[in-house]
């Protein structure tokens, strides 16, 4: 009880002082009376912070390391890929793209192309994307609260949207930078204060509650434990053994002394599994049964290195695409220090991106009931007390959720005002009012489909819309700033194709997740794929409907490239272009000062 | 500006946005942010770019093709790098036995060593990308 006690106590604390700076920002905005030029004139490492601050989700916070302790050394790859998206973008988008002048992807997608229909196909796929991060985001906010609560996981997802969405509409929790940068260093710090204490707790002890060993790499169980599954599980058995069982255990209701021969058991919902000291630990099906096959890079044969390479592609390019990483690049003063902040977000988020993967081969020591019940996610928060029993690792634990619950906020937050900014100019009037609802219609429909689809790994769910996002707006940016033949019927085409297939891998992963696992990883994972069809359907098309190129195509990319000083740097209107968001700012900062509700 | 107006973008405003040469051919003035310099042949050199006379667009055409050349070539190296390693690691896999400081080798490659290489890598293009737009600007501005 009392770790709950501290971890709300961190949540709160980090949730107050997000209002607080955030009130203090807008109002300091409020009284500038051009507020985009104080915007402008942020520094470039402040800047970087405020988009790795963005940027690290709940996939970065909890699932790298989750997927650590699962997967093992594969599981790698995912920080690599989330940092280096950050170079694809540095190397062919973000200057260029800044000097566009463009505030969101549709904005960019106009004004290169000049078709309204691609507009509108942007605009979809900057939904599909923004929910299909947002989800995952929401999930583990449940999670989290289920862990340190005992709540059900609906309730924190819940808490979580109704937070984002009031600061959303409140506008106390609006894209400011300085709120955004201190959740970089908030989040830092709440991931690397812990991950060192616990390593030098394991350094003065390794073998004290960790979990043995034997020479076959089998794991064991240090000590009898119940392990409590909420929702249905496949576990793996290698090894023959008996436990007790009370539940359902492969349909059958079961409850009393069990024995599992090797093979797979489907476990139901609410049911508990006791295990005796010694008894070696099944795992969820997937996940590599023992520790060899963990600790080496490659094992799982061709199809695991398909899915590595899709994995590298996916992330690779699909962070330029994201919907909350462009506006937040708008802020430069030019491309020059666009490409400076992109290469200073390279160096926080490398930094950051050291300490998940010593947290999660730390919990494979400590924590093997997670491999049981399939919540790796929640290895990050329970590991503190796993491992320092007392209040020390109540104080870590109350940190570790703090910082989560940080990475909740600002990831969502920043999604849901940049989707629900795109809905409302582009699908609605682009009122205030309309921004609003739009607000609320983005986090209902975030908050539906959280509840509805089954939960996976933070970061499996956040590698898709990664590969939704390279399959369609990467190849839309990258033909579109470095080729003149790209025409907007290429783009359409392109972007259907690419994007269609991934949708369809991603639906009938789903649809096999509830029918007995038959899909191959090919569909969780299909960028590999899906990447270059995209590319190649937008350059044949393009070059199938060369007379449609836009007759000023030679004047955009002048202006896409000439460097800064020479002045062809040319940003739309404000008041018509801007996210709505930005225009609710500069509506409301017009009649009413500082009376704002929080 | 008021903000009832603000819906889907009209042609317009993109034509606006665009500039008028992207409408009429018409001379325009462009200042230039250095405003010491003597200012007619740069002047010449800034409009031939912006309307878009042969002299001008293959300058342009120059420049892109510079900073795409850098882009591609580090992007290039960087995804095989990448894309090597899991290749290695399958096709030899006692590559995993090898032990540095008590940690395999693979954990150490993949947990430590790509962070300061992606940073170098962007460090080197950015540097690459200005010097070729500094290039851009003397010329122009000779």
């Amino acid at each position: 009880m009392n770790t709950t006690i501290w971890s709300l106590a961190g949540i709160g604390a980090v949730a107050l002082v997000t209002f607080l700076l955030g009130y203090v920002g807008s109002r300091k905005a409020n009284t500038t009376p051009d507020f985009l030029v104080a915007r402008r004139s942020v520094p470039a490492t402040r800047n970087a912070a405020a988009i790795s601050g963005e940027y690290l989700s709940a996939a970065s916070f909890l699932g790298v390391a989750g997927l650590v302790l699962k997967d093992g050394i594969d599981a790698l790859w995912y920080p690599i890929g989330f940092t280096a998206g950050y170079l694809a973008l540095l190397l062919f988008v973000a200057a260029p793209l800044r000097r566009s002048g463009a505030y969101t992807l549709p904005d960019f997608a106009e004004a290169r192309l000049g078709s309204t229909n691609l507009r509108h196909f942007c605009t979809f796929f900057v939904v599909c994307i923004g929910v299909l991060y947002l989800v995952p985001q929401l999930q583990s906010a449940g999670l989290t609260l289920t862990t340190i609560t005992g709540l059900p996981s609906w309730i924190g997802a819940l808490a979580v949207t109704v937070i984002v969405v009031v600061n959303v509409l409140g506008g106390g929790m609006r894209a400011i930078t300085l709120v955004q940068a201190f959740q970089y260093w908030g989040k830092l710090f709440a991931i690397a204060a812990p991950t060192f204490v616990l390593f030098v707790v394991f350094l003065a002890s390794p073998s004290q509650g960790t979990q043995p060993i034997d020479d076959n790499g089998v794991m064991r169980f240090p000590k009898s434990e119940v392990v409590e599954i909420k929702e249905s599980v496949r576990l793996r058995v290698t090894e023959p053994m008996t436990l007790r069982a009370e539940g359902t255990v492969d349909g059958a209701p079961a409850n009393g002394s069990v024995y599992w021969r090797e093979g797979r058991y489907e476990i139901g919902p609410n049911t508990k599994l006791s295990f005796t000291a010694g008894s070696p630990v099944p795992v969820v099906d997937g996940a590599p049964p023992n520790n060899d096959s963990w600790m080496r890079p490659q094992v799982g044969g061709i199809w695991n290195l398909f899915e590595t390479y899709s994995l590298i592609f996916a992330t690779f390019l699909g962070t330029m695409g994201l919907p909350h990483v462009l506006v937040r690049f708008y802020t430069n003063p030019d491309g020059k220090a666009a490409r400076r902040t992109a290469l200073h977000v390279l160096y926080l988020l490398g930094l950051f991106y050291l300490f998940p993967t010593v947290l999660g081969v730390l919990s494979r020591l400590y924590l093997p009931r997670l491999l049981v019940n399939g919540k790796t996610d929640a290895a990050v928060l329970m590991l503190p007390e796993a491992m320092v029993p007392n209040l020390g690792g109540q104080i870590l634990g109350a940190i570790i959720a703090a910082g989560a619950f940080a990475a909740f906020l600002s990831t969502s937050s920043g999604l849901v005002v940049s989707v629900a900014g795109v809905v409302s100019t582009d699908i609605m009037p682009g009122k205030v009012r309309d921004f609003r609802w739009a607000t609320v219609f983005t986090g209902m429909v975030a908050i539906g489909l959280a509840l509805l689809l089954p939960r996976s790994d933070a970061s499996l769910t956040v590698a898709m819309s990664f590969a939704l996002a390279a399959s369609t707006f990467c190849p839309l940016l990258v033909l579109g700033i470095w080729w003149r033949g790209l025409t907007w019927v290429g783009a359409v085409c392109g972007m259907i194709i690419g994007g269609g297939a991934v949708i369809t891998a991603y639906a009938l992963s789903v649809v096999s997740s509830y029918t007995g696992h038959w899909a191959p990883g090919v569909f969780t994972q299909p960028a590999l794929i899906t990447v270059p069809i995209a590319f190649l359907t937008m350059i044949v098309v393009s070059k199938a409907t060369r007379r449609r190129r836009p007759q000023d195509v030679n004047q955009i990319l002048l202006r896409l490239h000439a460097p800064d000083p020479l002045g062809f740097i040319k940003d739309r209107d404000i008041a018509r272009f801007g996210t709505a968001e930005e225009k609710a700012r500069l509506a409301e900062s017009k009649p009413r000062g500082s009376t704002r509700s929080l | 500006m008021s903000r009832h107006d603000a819906g889907a973008p009209e042609p317009a405003a993109r034509d606006e946005w665009l500039g008028e040469s992207a409408r009429k051919p018409r001379r325009r003035r462009v200042v230039l942010a250095d405003t010491t310099k003597s200012r007619g042949k740069a002047m010449r050199t800034l409009i031939e770019l912006e309307e878009q006379t042969s002299v001008g667009e293959k300058l342009v055409r120059d420049l892109i093709k510079q900073q795409l050349r850098s882009a591609f070539g580090l992007a290039g190296m960087v995804l095989l790098g990448l894309c090597f390693l899991p290749f290695l690691f399958f096709a030899f896999p006692q590559i995993a036995d090898i032990k540095l400081l008590g940690i395999h080798l693979p954990w150490l490659v993949l947990g430590l060593a790509p962070f300061p290489i992606l940073y170098a890598v962007g460090w080197v293009f950015r540097r690459q990308a200005e010097r070729h737009e500094r290039d851009f600007v003397n010329m122009v501005d000779r």
